[in-house]
Protein backbone atom coordinates (compact mmCIF):
# COMPACT_ATOMS: atom_id res chain seq x y z
CA UNK A 1 0.00 0.00 0.00
CA UNK A 2 3.04 2.30 0.24
CA UNK A 3 2.72 3.26 -3.41
CA UNK A 4 -0.58 4.95 -2.65
CA UNK A 5 1.25 7.75 -0.90
CA UNK A 6 3.09 8.83 -4.06
CA UNK A 7 1.54 12.08 -5.18
CA UNK A 8 0.58 12.36 -8.84
CA UNK A 9 -0.29 15.55 -10.65
CA UNK A 10 -3.96 14.67 -10.86
CA UNK A 11 -4.08 13.01 -7.48
CA UNK A 12 -4.81 9.65 -9.10
CA UNK A 13 -3.54 6.64 -7.21
CA UNK A 14 -0.74 4.68 -8.74
CA UNK A 15 -1.60 1.35 -10.33
CA UNK A 16 0.02 -1.66 -8.73
CA UNK A 17 2.02 -2.58 -11.80
CA UNK A 18 3.79 0.78 -11.87
CA UNK A 19 5.21 0.50 -8.34
CA UNK A 20 8.85 -0.24 -9.29
CA UNK A 21 9.04 2.60 -11.78
CA UNK A 22 7.63 5.09 -9.31
CA UNK A 23 10.79 5.00 -7.26
CA UNK A 24 12.97 6.26 -10.12
CA UNK A 25 10.83 8.57 -12.20
CA UNK A 26 7.20 9.66 -12.10
CA UNK A 27 5.03 8.26 -14.88
CA UNK A 28 2.76 10.76 -16.47
CA UNK A 29 0.13 8.39 -17.73
CA UNK A 30 -2.14 5.83 -16.16
CA UNK A 31 -2.35 2.31 -17.43
CA UNK A 32 -5.76 1.56 -15.95
CA UNK A 33 -9.03 2.25 -17.73
CA UNK A 34 -9.88 5.91 -18.19
CA UNK A 35 -12.55 7.39 -16.04
CA UNK A 36 -14.96 9.69 -17.79
CA UNK A 37 -14.39 12.91 -15.88
CA UNK A 38 -14.15 16.20 -17.74
CA UNK A 39 -15.38 14.50 -20.81
CA UNK A 40 -17.00 16.73 -23.38
CA UNK A 41 -17.10 13.79 -25.75
CA UNK A 42 -19.14 11.65 -23.36
CA UNK A 43 -21.55 14.53 -22.85
CA UNK A 44 -21.87 15.00 -26.58
CA UNK A 45 -22.44 11.30 -27.02
CA UNK A 46 -25.29 11.50 -24.49
CA UNK A 47 -26.78 14.38 -26.51
CA UNK A 48 -26.61 12.20 -29.62
CA UNK A 49 -28.37 9.40 -27.76
CA UNK A 50 -31.18 11.80 -26.81
CA UNK A 51 -31.33 12.88 -30.44
CA UNK A 52 -31.57 9.20 -31.29
CA UNK A 53 -34.68 8.95 -29.08
CA UNK A 54 -36.19 11.93 -30.90
CA UNK A 55 -35.69 10.18 -34.22
CA UNK A 56 -37.06 6.94 -32.76
CA UNK A 57 -40.31 8.76 -31.94
CA UNK A 58 -40.50 10.15 -35.48
CA UNK A 59 -39.78 6.71 -36.92
CA UNK A 60 -42.51 5.24 -34.70
CA UNK A 61 -44.95 7.92 -35.92
CA UNK A 62 -44.06 7.12 -39.51
CA UNK A 63 -44.36 3.40 -38.81
CA UNK A 64 -47.88 3.91 -37.48
CA UNK A 65 -49.07 6.44 -40.06
CA UNK A 66 -46.94 5.46 -43.05
CA UNK A 67 -49.74 3.51 -44.73
CA UNK A 68 -52.54 6.00 -44.05
CA UNK A 69 -52.74 7.49 -47.52
CA UNK A 70 -56.21 9.09 -47.18
CA UNK A 71 -56.92 7.99 -50.77
CA UNK A 72 -53.93 10.07 -51.80
CA UNK A 73 -50.62 9.16 -53.42
CA UNK A 74 -48.59 6.29 -51.95
CA UNK A 75 -44.87 5.94 -51.50
CA UNK A 76 -44.71 3.80 -54.63
CA UNK A 77 -46.29 6.67 -56.60
CA UNK A 78 -44.05 9.39 -55.20
CA UNK A 79 -40.58 8.12 -54.36
CA UNK A 80 -37.90 8.17 -57.02
CA UNK A 81 -35.38 5.58 -55.88
CA UNK A 82 -32.53 6.64 -58.23
CA UNK A 83 -32.66 10.10 -56.63
CA UNK A 84 -32.63 8.53 -53.16
CA UNK A 85 -29.66 6.37 -54.20
CA UNK A 86 -27.74 9.50 -55.28
CA UNK A 87 -28.65 11.22 -52.01
CA UNK A 88 -27.52 8.19 -50.00
CA UNK A 89 -24.18 8.06 -51.81
CA UNK A 90 -23.63 11.79 -51.24
CA UNK A 91 -24.12 11.35 -47.50
CA UNK A 92 -21.97 8.22 -47.37
CA UNK A 93 -19.20 9.98 -49.31
CA UNK A 94 -19.41 12.93 -46.94
CA UNK A 95 -18.90 10.52 -44.04
CA UNK A 96 -15.67 9.18 -45.49
CA UNK A 97 -14.40 12.66 -46.41
CA UNK A 98 -15.01 13.76 -42.83
CA UNK A 99 -13.03 10.71 -41.79
CA UNK A 100 -10.17 11.93 -44.00
CA UNK A 101 -10.39 15.31 -42.30
CA UNK A 102 -9.98 13.55 -38.94
CA UNK A 103 -6.94 11.64 -40.22
CA UNK A 104 -5.36 14.89 -41.42
CA UNK A 105 -6.15 16.43 -38.04
CA UNK A 106 -4.12 13.67 -36.40
CA UNK A 107 -1.23 14.57 -38.71
CA UNK A 108 -1.71 18.26 -37.80
CA UNK A 109 -2.13 19.44 -41.40
CA UNK A 110 -4.33 22.52 -41.21
CA UNK A 111 -4.73 23.05 -44.94
CA UNK A 112 -5.71 19.43 -45.66
CA UNK A 113 -8.22 19.49 -42.80
CA UNK A 114 -9.82 22.60 -44.26
CA UNK A 115 -9.98 21.06 -47.74
CA UNK A 116 -11.65 17.87 -46.51
CA UNK A 117 -14.05 19.84 -44.34
CA UNK A 118 -14.98 21.93 -47.36
CA UNK A 119 -15.55 18.79 -49.45
CA UNK A 120 -17.70 17.34 -46.66
CA UNK A 121 -19.72 20.55 -46.44
CA UNK A 122 -20.26 20.62 -50.21
CA UNK A 123 -21.42 17.01 -50.26
CA UNK A 124 -23.79 17.80 -47.41
CA UNK A 125 -25.05 20.86 -49.29
CA UNK A 126 -25.62 18.68 -52.36
CA UNK A 127 -27.64 16.29 -50.22
CA UNK A 128 -29.77 19.13 -48.83
CA UNK A 129 -30.20 20.60 -52.33
CA UNK A 130 -31.52 17.32 -53.74
CA UNK A 131 -33.79 16.83 -50.75
CA UNK A 132 -35.26 20.33 -50.99
CA UNK A 133 -35.72 19.76 -54.72
CA UNK A 134 -37.66 16.59 -53.93
CA UNK A 135 -39.81 18.36 -51.32
CA UNK A 136 -40.66 21.21 -53.71
CA UNK A 137 -41.51 18.70 -56.41
CA UNK A 138 -43.82 16.79 -54.04
CA UNK A 139 -45.58 19.93 -52.85
CA UNK A 140 -46.12 21.08 -56.44
CA UNK A 141 -47.69 17.72 -57.23
CA UNK A 142 -50.20 18.32 -54.44
CA UNK A 143 -48.43 15.82 -52.16
CA UNK A 144 -47.55 18.29 -49.44
CA UNK A 145 -47.48 17.51 -45.72
CA UNK A 146 -51.18 18.38 -45.36
CA UNK A 147 -52.31 15.79 -47.93
CA UNK A 148 -52.35 12.70 -45.73
CA UNK A 149 -51.05 11.30 -42.45
CA UNK A 150 -48.46 9.39 -44.47
CA UNK A 151 -47.10 12.58 -46.01
CA UNK A 152 -47.25 14.50 -42.70
CA UNK A 153 -45.11 11.90 -40.97
CA UNK A 154 -42.86 11.60 -44.02
CA UNK A 155 -42.12 15.33 -44.15
CA UNK A 156 -41.61 15.51 -40.38
CA UNK A 157 -39.15 12.62 -40.26
CA UNK A 158 -37.15 13.40 -43.40
CA UNK A 159 -37.36 17.15 -42.76
CA UNK A 160 -35.99 16.78 -39.23
CA UNK A 161 -33.05 14.80 -40.57
CA UNK A 162 -32.48 17.43 -43.26
CA UNK A 163 -32.57 20.15 -40.62
CA UNK A 164 -29.90 18.31 -38.65
CA UNK A 165 -27.71 18.04 -41.75
CA UNK A 166 -28.23 21.77 -42.43
CA UNK A 167 -27.08 22.66 -38.93
CA UNK A 168 -24.14 20.29 -39.42
CA UNK A 169 -23.14 22.26 -42.51
CA UNK A 170 -23.33 25.54 -40.55
CA UNK A 171 -21.19 23.91 -37.87
CA UNK A 172 -18.63 22.80 -40.48
CA UNK A 173 -18.43 26.37 -41.81
CA UNK A 174 -17.93 27.78 -38.31
CA UNK A 175 -15.24 25.21 -37.49
CA UNK A 176 -13.44 25.90 -40.76
CA UNK A 177 -13.19 29.57 -39.73
CA UNK A 178 -11.97 28.61 -36.25
CA UNK A 179 -9.38 26.16 -37.57
CA UNK A 180 -8.21 28.70 -40.16
CA UNK A 181 -7.78 31.39 -37.49
CA UNK A 182 -6.50 29.41 -34.51
CA UNK A 183 -5.02 26.32 -36.08
CA UNK A 184 -5.48 22.82 -34.71
CA UNK A 185 -5.35 23.72 -31.03
CA UNK A 186 -6.72 21.28 -28.46
CA UNK A 187 -10.09 23.08 -28.29
CA UNK A 188 -10.56 22.93 -32.04
CA UNK A 189 -9.59 19.28 -32.14
CA UNK A 190 -12.20 18.54 -29.48
CA UNK A 191 -14.79 20.46 -31.51
CA UNK A 192 -13.85 18.57 -34.66
CA UNK A 193 -14.30 15.28 -32.79
CA UNK A 194 -17.77 16.34 -31.61
CA UNK A 195 -18.78 17.34 -35.11
CA UNK A 196 -17.36 14.05 -36.37
CA UNK A 197 -19.71 12.14 -34.08
CA UNK A 198 -22.62 14.38 -35.09
CA UNK A 199 -21.97 13.92 -38.80
CA UNK A 200 -21.52 10.14 -38.65
CA UNK A 201 -24.59 9.89 -36.43
CA UNK A 202 -26.67 11.64 -39.10
CA UNK A 203 -25.47 9.10 -41.62
CA UNK A 204 -26.59 6.33 -39.27
CA UNK A 205 -30.06 7.91 -39.03
CA UNK A 206 -30.16 8.16 -42.81
CA UNK A 207 -29.66 4.37 -43.05
CA UNK A 208 -32.95 4.05 -41.17
CA UNK A 209 -34.62 6.65 -43.38
CA UNK A 210 -33.71 5.19 -46.74
CA UNK A 211 -34.49 1.64 -45.61
CA UNK A 212 -37.64 2.19 -43.57
CA UNK A 213 -39.16 5.13 -45.46
CA UNK A 214 -38.03 4.98 -49.08
CA UNK A 215 -37.23 1.34 -49.83
CA UNK A 216 -40.04 -0.15 -47.72
CA UNK A 217 -42.34 2.66 -48.88
CA UNK A 218 -42.25 1.49 -52.48
CA UNK A 219 -42.87 -2.15 -51.53
CA UNK A 220 -46.48 -3.19 -51.81
CA UNK B 1 -17.17 29.63 -23.21
CA UNK B 2 -14.02 29.94 -25.24
CA UNK B 3 -12.09 31.54 -22.39
CA UNK B 4 -13.17 28.86 -20.00
CA UNK B 5 -12.13 26.18 -22.40
CA UNK B 6 -8.75 27.72 -22.79
CA UNK B 7 -7.77 27.77 -19.14
CA UNK B 8 -9.20 24.33 -18.75
CA UNK B 9 -7.20 23.05 -21.70
CA UNK B 10 -3.97 24.50 -20.33
CA UNK B 11 -4.56 22.87 -16.98
CA UNK B 12 -5.08 19.58 -18.73
CA UNK B 13 -1.86 19.87 -20.63
CA UNK B 14 0.25 20.35 -17.52
CA UNK B 15 -1.39 17.26 -16.10
CA UNK B 16 -0.90 13.69 -17.12
CA UNK B 17 -4.02 13.45 -19.23
CA UNK B 18 -2.59 15.36 -22.19
CA UNK B 19 -4.94 14.21 -24.90
CA UNK B 20 -6.99 11.59 -23.17
CA UNK B 21 -10.11 13.67 -23.36
CA UNK B 22 -9.49 14.18 -27.05
CA UNK B 23 -9.16 10.63 -28.20
CA UNK B 24 -12.57 9.66 -29.44
CA UNK B 25 -12.05 5.95 -29.35
CA UNK B 26 -10.16 6.13 -26.09
CA UNK B 27 -7.88 3.32 -27.08
CA UNK B 28 -6.27 3.50 -23.67
CA UNK B 29 -3.04 5.16 -24.75
CA UNK B 30 -3.68 8.74 -25.74
CA UNK B 31 -0.58 8.67 -27.93
CA UNK B 32 -1.95 10.85 -30.69
CA UNK B 33 0.47 13.62 -29.85
CA UNK B 34 3.45 11.39 -30.44
CA UNK B 35 2.47 10.65 -34.00
CA UNK B 36 1.80 7.00 -33.37
CA UNK B 37 -1.00 5.10 -35.01
CA UNK B 38 -4.15 5.68 -33.05
CA UNK B 39 -7.75 4.53 -33.09
CA UNK B 40 -8.77 5.97 -36.46
CA UNK B 41 -6.73 4.90 -39.44
CA UNK B 42 -7.09 5.23 -43.18
CA UNK B 43 -7.55 1.47 -43.40
CA UNK B 44 -10.33 1.51 -40.81
CA UNK B 45 -12.23 4.27 -42.58
CA UNK B 46 -11.86 2.60 -45.98
CA UNK B 47 -12.98 -0.78 -44.61
CA UNK B 48 -16.05 0.87 -43.15
CA UNK B 49 -16.72 2.79 -46.34
CA UNK B 50 -16.51 -0.25 -48.60
CA UNK B 51 -18.69 -2.32 -46.26
CA UNK B 52 -21.24 0.52 -46.03
CA UNK B 53 -21.24 0.91 -49.81
CA UNK B 54 -21.95 -2.79 -50.34
CA UNK B 55 -24.58 -2.86 -47.59
CA UNK B 56 -26.27 0.16 -49.22
CA UNK B 57 -26.10 -1.16 -52.77
CA UNK B 58 -27.65 -4.55 -51.97
CA UNK B 59 -30.98 -3.25 -50.56
CA UNK B 60 -31.38 -0.76 -53.42
CA UNK B 61 -30.71 -3.59 -55.89
CA UNK B 62 -33.17 -5.91 -54.11
CA UNK B 63 -35.97 -3.32 -54.23
CA UNK B 64 -35.31 -1.71 -57.61
CA UNK B 65 -34.60 -5.02 -59.35
CA UNK B 66 -37.61 -6.70 -57.69
CA UNK B 67 -35.47 -9.72 -56.85
CA UNK B 68 -37.86 -11.43 -54.44
CA UNK B 69 -41.46 -12.19 -55.35
CA UNK B 70 -42.80 -11.56 -51.87
CA UNK B 71 -42.45 -7.97 -50.62
CA UNK B 72 -42.33 -9.23 -47.02
CA UNK B 73 -39.15 -11.21 -47.79
CA UNK B 74 -37.55 -8.09 -49.26
CA UNK B 75 -38.62 -6.05 -46.23
CA UNK B 76 -37.06 -8.50 -43.77
CA UNK B 77 -33.82 -8.74 -45.75
CA UNK B 78 -33.34 -4.98 -46.18
CA UNK B 79 -34.13 -4.35 -42.50
CA UNK B 80 -31.49 -6.92 -41.55
CA UNK B 81 -28.98 -5.31 -43.91
CA UNK B 82 -29.75 -1.88 -42.42
CA UNK B 83 -29.08 -3.25 -38.93
CA UNK B 84 -25.73 -4.65 -40.08
CA UNK B 85 -24.83 -1.36 -41.75
CA UNK B 86 -25.64 0.58 -38.58
CA UNK B 87 -23.24 -1.68 -36.65
CA UNK B 88 -20.57 -1.12 -39.34
CA UNK B 89 -20.98 2.65 -39.04
CA UNK B 90 -20.82 2.44 -35.25
CA UNK B 91 -17.57 0.49 -35.30
CA UNK B 92 -15.66 2.04 -38.20
CA UNK B 93 -16.93 5.64 -38.25
CA UNK B 94 -18.04 6.31 -34.67
CA UNK B 95 -15.25 4.11 -33.22
CA UNK B 96 -17.50 2.44 -30.69
CA UNK B 97 -15.81 -0.04 -28.42
CA UNK B 98 -16.14 -1.33 -24.90
CA UNK B 99 -13.30 0.81 -23.52
CA UNK B 100 -14.13 4.34 -24.62
CA UNK B 101 -14.93 6.64 -21.69
CA UNK B 102 -14.67 3.69 -19.35
CA UNK B 103 -17.49 1.89 -21.13
CA UNK B 104 -20.03 4.64 -20.53
CA UNK B 105 -20.63 5.38 -24.21
CA UNK B 106 -21.50 1.76 -24.85
CA UNK B 107 -23.74 1.65 -21.80
CA UNK B 108 -25.55 4.80 -22.94
CA UNK B 109 -25.91 3.32 -26.41
CA UNK B 110 -27.35 0.06 -25.10
CA UNK B 111 -29.79 1.91 -22.86
CA UNK B 112 -30.86 4.05 -25.82
CA UNK B 113 -31.29 0.96 -27.98
CA UNK B 114 -33.60 -0.57 -25.36
CA UNK B 115 -35.71 2.59 -25.35
CA UNK B 116 -35.75 2.72 -29.16
CA UNK B 117 -36.87 -0.88 -29.43
CA UNK B 118 -39.62 -0.31 -26.84
CA UNK B 119 -40.76 2.87 -28.61
CA UNK B 120 -40.82 1.34 -32.09
CA UNK B 121 -42.17 -2.12 -31.38
CA UNK B 122 -44.60 -0.84 -28.75
CA UNK B 123 -46.05 1.82 -31.03
CA UNK B 124 -46.39 -0.50 -33.99
CA UNK B 125 -47.85 -3.33 -31.91
CA UNK B 126 -50.40 -1.21 -30.06
CA UNK B 127 -51.48 0.81 -33.08
CA UNK B 128 -51.78 -2.27 -35.27
CA UNK B 129 -54.17 -3.90 -32.82
CA UNK B 130 -56.03 -0.63 -32.38
CA UNK B 131 -56.57 -0.40 -36.12
CA UNK B 132 -57.68 -4.03 -36.28
CA UNK B 133 -60.21 -3.59 -33.51
CA UNK B 134 -61.55 -0.34 -34.92
CA UNK B 135 -62.46 -2.00 -38.21
CA UNK B 136 -66.27 -1.90 -38.48
CA UNK B 137 -66.30 -5.37 -40.06
CA UNK B 138 -64.73 -6.90 -36.97
CA UNK B 139 -67.84 -6.43 -34.87
CA UNK B 140 -71.49 -6.94 -35.40
CA UNK B 141 -72.61 -3.35 -35.43
CA UNK B 142 -76.24 -4.23 -34.64
CA UNK B 143 -75.22 -5.23 -31.13
CA UNK B 144 -73.60 -1.90 -30.51
CA UNK B 145 -75.45 0.55 -28.29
Amino acid sequence: MSDRTVAFPSGASLPQAAAPAAASAPRFYVTEAHHPENSTLLGFWLYLMSDCLLFACLFAAYGVLGRSYAAGPTGADLFELPLVAVNTSLLLLSSITYGFAMLEMQRRRVRAVLVWLAVTGLLGAGFIGLELNEFVHLIHEGAGPQRSAFLSSFFTLVGTHGLHVSFGIVWIAVLMLQVAHQGLIAENRRRLLCLSMFWHFLDVVWIGVFTFVYLMGVLK
Amino acid sequence: MSGNDHTHGDAQHSGHHTLDELSLGGDGHGHQDHGQASHSSFKGYMTGFVLALVLTAIPFYLVMGKVFDKPSTTAVVILALAAVQIVVHMIYFLHMNTQSEGGWTLLALLFTLVLVVITLSGSLWVMYHLNENMMPAMHDMRNMP
